[in-house]
């Protein structure tokens, strides 16, 4: 895998990314793995993993909510959302459902900034969202 | 009424993600069911948005009279859209008639979204349609360096923020490349779009990619350099897949590889994906990023225009700049330059966005008022309260109160006026809005998303957040508002780069002008030194 690019200069967040995108998360055993095949440090290849909020080092949960938190959609109520659909998942930010199934994140800015509250059900971008709506969404991709 | 004709229907429906996110994919299935079940045969042609946002999702039909549109329709309405003669553009529904002549539209002068909303994205003949490869014909028909000169000519500044002037940029790259006898050097288009309120790259990206590529290669030609990167955030997965493809594409007509339009000329294009972190968007934390590793910000000196990618001189550009340049190359720099006001030269793309009725990307020439932006163009409150500020370009810029928009978008006016401009986005609020938690959600952004080089970025917003937490809970108020005014001028002062920089702009500018949000409104104040 990380010989598709050996040769792309400056490659270690493309192969990070790429591994991730594979295997869903960087298990901290791959860490030297990278760094030796890459010929860096350790350091170097840990540093770039916790610097980038994108790099994680567990498994995601298997739905994953993302609410916009930024100014445009902040205007439109979005505090209110995030705590209401906390509530109702029991979820809090950061965190997952009891079950372990969802997880709510906050995130700044999807570029839907004329449409919100705006939110991301599993990647999928949504917009004037709704606690009702967002119930919904989770409710259809819940496995 | 419908009278079926021979041919099919061509029917537009954007997939840009905005409309997306709204219904659009669903209301292109139910068109396509829809037209089966009336015997109608439809050409869909998925395109980017027009940009008036708050009609998605937004169809388009043709008509002998030209394209007729219809918004915002849900997919639960198409089918009877469709057996009331939708599809002969009969005006049903939410009809706008002629789409050309939505006075939202009409009144805009487009020349970075001329084609997006019109063309298939993915089209390159709808792009040569469309005036696409003139700037680039003419540009390769120049010296690399009248290239250069005609930028500068036109006045086009940066669009990612800081508005320096383009053509004096790519004269220092040129020259460093001369100076150091050729040798490599690099375009960066930023396309980290980091900004709350601002979606115009993105917009721009799914909608006319090849106009990106286009600029990026004229780029290339102006300052020698043969190898450009694409940096996008991670958070626009459909941009980096319409970018991507049309990559492949522009190879296959060769509009990239090795000899641009046999012109001898070579250049590659590679898009690299941001993974999470606003401070990318800074262009020497971009070219960290680039080189994979943590987005730290460099210190200036040296500029990233002698010294950038892998430490070679290097172009770093705003996809909006970068778009900008084929209009200039197809119909010159003085053309351009007749566009706008003072420094303030050519077309911006205005993004109003937040609590706005009529939400969308409004491109017209520098000089257009806030007032006609926030009112014209957007109609005011979504919510229908009263406007209470309006924050201009990005969490970094200062919130204008609602009787202060009477400023012309120019630079240097803005300026004067304590605001900027930035990426040149405009957030709405109504009457509920808190300032004081818009302060501390400032302080808050600046926390989570300094790159941690310097101290008084990292540990002032930090700070930030406490001070003003005390001061709305009636903690030593004027001690207080005494500290963060000292937090503020140290941020400014002291930082590496504008994110502790001009973090206090939203900050200072909430408690000038709502200077009564910020009083204690946990009523009696809790004892002395308790956080
Ligand atoms: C914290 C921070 C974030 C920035 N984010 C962006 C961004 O997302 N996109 C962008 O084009 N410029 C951004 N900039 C400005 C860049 O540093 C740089 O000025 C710009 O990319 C230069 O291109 P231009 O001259 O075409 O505007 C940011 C600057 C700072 C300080
Ligand atoms: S601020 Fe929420 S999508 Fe831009």
């Amino acid at each position: 895998m990380v010989d598709e690019h050996r040769h792309e200069p400056g490659n270690l967040l493309v192969v990070l990314l790429d591994l991730q995108q594979r295997l869903g998360h960087l298990d901290p055993a791959l860490v030297p793995v990278v760094a030796h095949e890459l010929n860096l440090s350790r350091a170097e290849v840990h540093g770039v993993i916790t610097f980038y909020r994108d790099l994680r080092t567990t498994p995601p949960a298997p739905v994953r909510v993302r609410l916009c938190r930024a100014e445009a959609c902040a205007s439109v109520g979005a505090e209110a959302l995030v705590s209401d659909v906390g509530e109702r998942l029991g979820a809090r930010l950061g965190g997952t459902t009891p079950d372990g199934q969802v997880s709510l994140e906050e995130v700044f800015c999807l570029g839907n900034c004329a449409l919100g509250p705006s939110g991301q059900v599993d990647g999928r971008v949504h917009g004037r969202l709704d606690a009702d709506r967002v119930l919904d969404l989770v409710a259809r991709a819940r496995p | 009424m419908s009278a079926p004709s021979n041919g099919p229907v061509t029917v537009w429906v954007p997939r840009d993600s905005a409309a997306v996110s709204v219904g659009a994919d669903e209301v292109a299935a139910a068109l396509k069911a829809a037209a089966a079940a009336h015997g109608r045969d439809v050409r869909l042609v998925r395109t980017g948005t027009r940009g008036m946002l708050w009609l998605e999702p937004f169809v388009e039909v043709e008509t002998p009279a030209g394209r007729v549109g219809y918004g915002p329709v849900a997919a639960r309405d198409v089918d009877r859209l469709v057996a009331d003669g939708l599809l002969d553009g009969v005006p049903t529904g939410p009809a706008h008639g002629p789409v050309e002549e939505i006075a939202w539209l009409r009144d805009q002068h487009r020349l970075c979204l001329a084609r997006v909303g019109v063309v298939d994205p993915l089209s390159p003949d709808d792009y040569l349609a469309h005036g696409g490869l003139a700037g680039l014909r003419r540009a390769l028909s120049l010296e690399p360096a009248q290239v250069v000169e005609e930028v500068v000519e036109s006045g086009l500044r940066g669009r990612g923020g800081a508005g320096f002037p383009a053509g004096i940029k790519w004269r220092t790259v040129a020259e460093a490349e001369e100076a150091q006898g050729g040798g490599t050097t690099y375009v960066c288009c930023n396309a980290d779009e980091g900004d709350s309120g601002t979606f115009a790259d993105r917009v721009v990206l799914e909608g006319d990619p090849f106009a990106l590529i286009e600029g990026m290669v004229v780029a290339g030609y102006a300052v020698g350099a043969h190898e450009g990167y694409v940096y996008l955030r991670s958070e626009y997965p459909d941009a980096a897949a319409v970018l991507r493809r049309a990559i492949a594409l522009a190879h296959e007509r060769g509009w990239l590889g090795d000899d641009v339009l046999g012109s001898g000329f070579g250049f590659e294009l590679h898009l690299r994906m941001g993974a999470g972190a606003y401070i990318c968007g800074e262009e020497t934390s971009m070219l960290e990023s680039l080189e994979g590793r943590r987005g730290t910000v460099r210190a200036k000196p040296p500029i990233p225009a002698l010294v950038g990618l892998f430490g070679r001189p290097t172009v770093v550009n705003n996809l909006l700049t970068l778009v900008s340049v084929p209009a200039i190359l197809a119909d010159g720099g003085a053309a351009y330059a007749a566009l706008g006001v003072e420094r303030s030269r050519g077309t911006q793309v205005f993004q109003l966005a937040g609590n706005v009725a009529r939400g969308g990307l409004v491109e017209t020439p520098f000089g257009v008022t806030l007032h006609d932006l926030v009112h014209g163009w957007g109609g005011g409150t979504r919510s229908g309260r009263p406007l209470r500020a309006v924050q201009v370009g990005g969490p970094l810029g200062s919130y204008v109160p609602a009787d202060g928009l009477d400023l012309p978008t120019d630079y240097e006016a803005l300026a004067a006026a304590g605001a900027m401009l930035g990426h040149g986005g405009l957030v709405l609020f109504d009457d509920t809005v808190d300032m004081a938690s818009m302060a501390r959600f400032a302080m808050e952004f600046c926390a989570e998303e300094s790159c941690g080089k310097c101290t008084p970025c990292r540990v002032g917003a930090v700070r930030g957040v406490e001070v003003i937490d005390r001061i709305t809970a009636g903690v030593d108020p004027d001690d207080n508002l005494t500290l963060l005014g000292d937090l503020c001028d140290l941020m400014t002062e002291g930082s590496l780069c504008a994110m502790g920089g001009l973090t206090p702009n939203p900050v200072r500018s909430a408690l000038r002008h709502f200077p009564d949000d910020f009083t204690a409104r946990t009523s009696p104040a809790p004892p002395q030194g308790t956080p």
